[in-house]
């Protein structure tokens, strides 16, 4: 049974979710990867205001392909998440609630994400096509020399996604293995 | 004497680039489902039921499979009686920057890898080339992407390290790489050779079928054994645990030196693409 869920997320909502929840993401939530996140934390390093209100957004880490003619957006998979490790805390920090990606996260972001209530969720990796149809709108709205790493703001429409780590540090990654390998024993 | 022209192999490469990224090869997409019909961890099942959708998407809407369309890695395989008029590295190159640009395909490619500024049309290729006899010329390209790319390790182990150490090795690469490379995965493996070769080794033997092992009986059973070891550890679909954690292991080994054990291992995804066409 998937719970549906739409951003920005309050904390309560936040803390309602599980570890191996899944959930459908409607609402708005921003694109961001590898070279907007290290322009983010330079623009916070310099005391300045970010191009996006970060707190209870959810951020998607993803390059999309191109919009084919008639296409709202191109494939939009997740990419891998620990890449954004070094960066996650600082927005965590100004209240970001969600992330949503792929693959493990350092113990500094967990230990931020519990302290500030926050959800890592896993859209699922190499399922782009898929996931680009619960893209209703896109627009970029900072960083456009990016090119597939610019930040964009998007409308999504039941974005399917489970979580992975919860606000109370739960992580689908130990627990889906044990309970496979303990299945049947 | 054949005579190709560079326009010629610039237009396959194009076209290549495009059906490599939207449709997925048949061997992998019977591969996922097989694993699906297998598999007996419910949140796994629902996960390879997503990817099966996705990639039948992707065929239907010609569009690509998965939003990182890769560093375009282009191999020739060039037969020795083939005269190519024209600059031939130009030639693949300009395929790519049409293939990326008219295919819609993500630009991946930074054009230094310290700066970081975006080549804007995904070229260069990654482009290897290999003399063969006759008078062919085969173009394969297999777009890499690099979630799965920078899970890859290489190892230069002892020859005391033995058939136990290259085991010991492969499993820790997946184990290490738990559910970053987007599992189910295809374990390319290179042994031998020298620590460049083993490495292209391990890229080369990606574009083997999945359904096909080795030639060598002693590698394609090490091969069985390794999978099977590999769809033990639990990580499953994604990560989210299950028994489908590798699609395949292909092993391609080489002579190598006396005081040496080169292994190396690239992963790639569930979306391993190549597509390959002969002038």
């Amino acid at each position: 049974m998937e719970k549906k869920i739409t951003s920005p997320l309050s904390e309560a909502e936040a803390r309602a979710l599980h570890c191996g929840d899944n959930v459908l993401i409607s609402g708005v939530i921003y694109t961001g990867r590898d070279a907007a996140h290290k322009r983010l934390v330079d623009l916070l390093k310099e005391g300045k205001e970010l191009p996006i209100d970060v707190k209870d957004a959810i951020i998607y880490y993803v390059g999309p392909a191109p919009a084919q003619p008639g296409q709202v957006i191109g494939s939009a998979g997740p990419t891998t998440s620990y890449r954004m490790d070094a960066y996650a805390p600082a927005l965590l920090d100004l209240g970001l609630r969600g992330m949503i990606g792929k693959g493990k996260r350092s113990p500094e972001v967990i230990a931020s994400m519990v302290k500030n209530k926050a959800v890592y969720f896993g859209a699922i990796g190499g399922a782009g096509a898929l996931l680009a149809k619960c893209i209703k709108k896109a627009e970029v709205i900072a960083y456009d020399d990016l090119g597939a790493e610019a930040i964009r703001r998007l409308e999504v429409e039941n974005l399917p996604a489970v979580v992975i780590i919860d606000s109370e540090g739960n992580n689908l990654y130990e627990t889906g293995r044990q309970d496979y390998l303990s299945m049947g024993k | 004497m054949k005579e190709i022209r560079a326009e010629q192999i610039t237009q396959v490469v194009r076209d290549l680039c495009i059906e490599a990224n939207c449709h997925l090869p048949g061997d992998i997409k019977t591969a996922i489902s097989q694993c699906r019909a297998c598999e007996p961890f419910p949140i796994a099942q629902t996960v390879l039921g997503k990817i099966e959708e996705n990639f039948t998407i992707a065929d239907q809407d010609n569009v690509p499979i998965c939003q990182d369309t890769g560093l375009a890695c282009v191999f020739l395989e060039i037969g020795q009686d083939v005269h190519i008029e024209g600059n031939l590295k130009d030639a693949v190159d300009e395929g790519v920057r049409r293939g990326y640009t008219e295919g819609y395909l993500r630009k991946s490619c930074v054009g230094d890898p310290i700066e970081r500024v975006n080549t804007k049309d995904n070229s260069p290729a990654v482009l290897y080339c290999d003399v063969i006899e006759g008078d062919q010329l085969k173009i394969t390209v297999a777009p890499k992407g690099f979630g799965s790319e920078n899970m890859s390790q290489i190892k230069m182990l002892k020859p005391s390290d033995g058939l136990q150490g290259v085991k010991d090795f492969i499993l820790k690469v997946v184990e290490d790489a738990g559910p970053n490379p987007c599992p189910p995965i295809v374990v390319g493996v290179g042994i031998g050779g020298t620590f460049d070769k083993a490495a292209l080794l391990a890229k080369k033997a990606l574009m083997r079928p999945v359904d096909q092992r080795s030639e060598k009986p002693f590698y394609a059973e090490l091969e069985q054994e390794l999978l099977e070891k590999i769809n033990g550890l639990g990580i499953g679909p994604q990560g989210f645990g299950g028994k489908t954690t590798a699609l395949a292991v292909n092993i391609e080994t080489l002579p190598t030196h006396i005081a040496g054990l080169p292994c190396a291992v690239n992963i790639n995804c569930h979306v391993t693409r190549h597509k390959s066409a002969v002038l």
